[in-house]
């Protein structure tokens, strides 16, 4: 007993203020939003316990599920995930491709391209807003105004005031931030595969196609993954660029977080606390499955 | 071996404990501040707004002034907050007011928005104080009402503001053979107008985001409803499922088929602007929007020109900024003396001149005012006074914002007037 305490003493402490500040400030806190979205404080006066509120179970999750207007964010949140993913993990791939040849200034384009990320969401957001203008014709600005200029007038669109895709446009900027990114993870994936491979392959006569989709990707596909999840889960999160181009009143490009933030802002707490649940709930089967699959490998 | 382990307990302990330090140290400045520093409640006074820049900051800083000459032993402490139009302000007054950490004095909007406060018991019964300060009498007997809710009063307005106002570019009108002085006296005939503009390829009417819309929409409901309908719609007795709301509903269908295309991504000054600069005939906004124009020293009457709403000619949709006296303030004699004099004569002379808005009192001397705030304080005076739904009179924060969310799903053309129409009336319903 003594013994088991002077062994597992020491590390316990060392990691008790950290198991004690998560333990607290996540999942306590997990646990009392959970607690807030099964009752039903969606006024000022349960806010404040001037009235009492009741436990309602998942009311609030069947009527947000069953709203309209809650479909439509989700509907909205997993199209912009859809296509950030496909964007960046494209672009990512292209980039990295092209930088693993050897060519010369590789160390300024890798920069330019990673630069965009140093740039924070709700700044870049604010130049996006202008660049997505979606005046058409001669009142137009922005990207709109390039295409005119360029004689490719039938590009104009509405952006983001498109009101079942405009969610699309909103990716774009999150492309063009993210995209250098997965080009840094799939470039160290590519240096990290040693030539003698590569030589062994075509020493067997391995055409470039088969070299790259029997040697080079099943090697890329752990890193693939972990982009997939990084970038998926940041997604899902999604926003302040949306609130930066946007504005959370607007129909268009509402996701849950957004909802979340309205809700909040009239004292619907059990409302907002059920989006935010739904938020974890759906963050979690992307990253759970992963979390499992490299714990796995490490034993 | 031993030493080692001896020290790492140790070390562990030392960040445990400075930890839980740090942590004492922080709730013990938030509690501790008011009671040991002040001691007397009439000390100090923060006062807790989103005034934090422009013609807002300019009256905010000549209140303090004639509240520093008032009452010189009570030091001001601004507690303004920028950003988002009061969003960010909102949403830090909200979170330190559930952290039983008011703010002395706050700012908010007169009517049905202190609704969600009183609920909550988060600000007191300023009835008192108007006795006491002799503001029953100052004040218009319609405005006392609009802001009487249950018998009780919470809040001293400093500021009236109006709603239903066009502002227009005379130079725009004139170039499409449109008389600047016309005077409209229903929607119709200003749509006449508007159609000529659409035809002559200028933006007819220029709005901005969501809230602007909702602005849009409640003028437009005025001016087609009429006044006591109007005041209807918020005590129930019109029914929002009637005939008359969907045409007023599809009256601000037309309207809004008159405007900028950008419109989602701006925000009330760059939609003034497209006035300013000519690139549209018409806007709909407050008459905040008086100082956009003046700061471009653009002249009423030759610049541009300002008129009510068509149909709306003879009321007075109005909005006010008012201060309250939350709960649990820590230095409420401090909070009453600047609720003293932001119901002073003095006080709200001084602020609104800086402002751009008028004095909530009807003894103020017109000839104190600019031009166009003659014309409001006028208005004021002689109009049937209703409150404004877009900024918080009429409806409490959740109807609001329920009614925003509809209006933004028609504007975007997500729904038709019919769904519109039912999603305005379950909004209004609760």
């Amino acid at each position: 007993m003594n013994k088991t305490i002077k062994r597992a003493g020491p590390p316990l402490l060392l990691l008790a203020p950290s198991i004690l500040l998560i333990g607290v400030f996540v999942y306590g806190l997990i646990g009392a939003n959970f607690r807030t979205s099964l009752t039903d404080g969606n006024t000022a006066a349960q806010a404040t316990g001037q009235q009492p509120s009741a436990t309602v179970w998942f009311e609030n999750y069947f009527t947000l599920l069953g709203s309209e207007a809650f479909q439509h964010s989700l509907k909205n949140l997993f199209l912009y995930t859809a296509v950030f993913l496909a964007g960046t993990m494209i672009m990512g791939f292209l980039w990295a491709w092209m930088l693993d040849k050897p060519i010369r200034g590789e160390g300024i384009f890798r920069s330019v391209y990673l630069f965009p990320m140093a740039v924070s969401f709700v700044a870049s957001g604010v130049v996006w807003r202008w660049l997505l203008n979606s005046n058409q014709g001669e009142s137009a600005s922005g990207l709109n105004r390039l295409f005119q200029m360029m004689g490719l007038d039938f590009l104009q669109n509405n952006w983001w005031n498109n009101v079942s895709v405009g969610i699309v446009a909103i990716a774009v900027p999150a492309i063009w931030q993210l995209s250098g990114y997965v080009m840094a993870l799939f470039l160290a994936g590519f240096r990290g595969i040693p030539d003698e491979l590569r030589e062994a392959a075509r020493m067997d006569g391995a055409t470039e196609w088969k070299l790259y989709r029997y040697v080079l990707f099943p090697q890329l596909s752990p890193i693939a993954l972990s982009a997939l999840i990084i970038i998926g889960h940041m997604s899902l999160k999604a926003f302040d660029l949306i609130m930066s181009i946007s504005k959370p009143a607007n129909y268009q490009t509402k996701v849950p977080a957004v909802d979340m933030y309205v809700f909040k802002s009239s004292f619907e707490y059990a409302n907002a606390a059920a989006v935010g649940s739904i938020l974890l709930v759906i963050v979690a089967l992307v990253i759970v499955p992963y979390l499992i699959r490299t714990n796995r490998k490490e034993h | 071996m031993r030493v080692n382990r001896r020290t790492s307990a140790m070390v562990a302990g030392v960040a445990i404990l400075g930890l839980t330090l740090a942590a004492c140290g922080d709730s013990g400045n938030e509690g501790g501040d008011s009671p040991e520093a002040g001691g007397d409640s009439a000390s100090e006074v923060e006062v807790f707004t989103w005034w934090a820049a422009g013609s807002e900051k300019a009256g905010l800083d000549a209140l303090v002034g004639e509240f520093n000459a008032q009452h010189p032993d009570i030091e001001f402490i601004n507690g303004a907050v920028a950003g988002g139009a009061g969003s960010a302000a909102k949403d830090l007054l909200q979170s330190r007011l559930q952290a039983n950490d008011p703010p002395d004095t706050f700012q908010a909007h007169a009517g049905l928005e202190l609704q969600d406060y009183i609920n909550a018991a988060q600000i007191e019964d300023v009835s008192d104080l108007y006795d006491e300060f002799d503001l029953r009498e100052a004040f218009p007997a319609d405005l006392i009402d609009r802001i009487t809710q249950d018998g009780a009063i919470y809040s001293i307005p400093s500021n009236i503001h109006r709603a239903n106002v066009v502002w227009a570019n005379p130079t725009v009108l004139e170039d499409n053979g449109i008389d600047p002085a016309k005077e409209y006296t229903s929607l119709d005939e200003w749509f006449t107008d508007l159609d000529t503009l659409q035809d002559a390829g200028v933006t007819p009417l220029s709005v901005a985001t969501t809230w602007t819309q909702v602005h849009l929409l409640e003028t437009t409901l005025l001016a087609s409803l009429g006044a006591d309908a109007y005041n209807g719609l918020w005590d129930g007795s019109t029914d929002w499922e009637g005939a008359e709301v969907t045409a007023a509903l599809e009256d601000f269908e037309q309207l809004m088929s008159y405007t900028n295309t950008d419109r989602d991504g701006l925000d009330w000054p760059e939609a003034t602007q497209l006035v300013i600069d000519g690139q549209a005939g018409y806007n709909v906004m407050g008459d905040w929007a008086v100082a956009a124009f003046e700061e471009q020293d653009k002249v009423l009457g030759t610049d541009f020109v300002a008129f009510p709403v068509p149909g709306t000619d003879g009321v007075f949709d109005f909005l006010a900024d008012s201060f309250t006296l939350p709960v649990g303030a820590p230095h409420p004699d401090g909070a009453k003396a600047w609720l003293q004099t932001v119901g002073s004569l003095e006080g709200q002379t001084a602020f609104n001149q800086a402002k751009g808005s008028i004095p909530a009192r009807t003894d103020a001397n017109p000839a104190d005012f600019s031009e166009y705030q003659q014309t409001a304080i006028e208005s004021f005076g002689q109009d049937t006074i209703v409150s404004s739904l877009a900024h918080g009179a009429a409806t409490p924060v959740a109807t609001l914002n329920a009614v925003s969310d509809a209006t933004s799903k028609f504007t975007t053309g997500a729904s038709d007037v019919a769904t519109f129409q039912s999603e305005l009336a379950a909004a209004n319903a609760g």
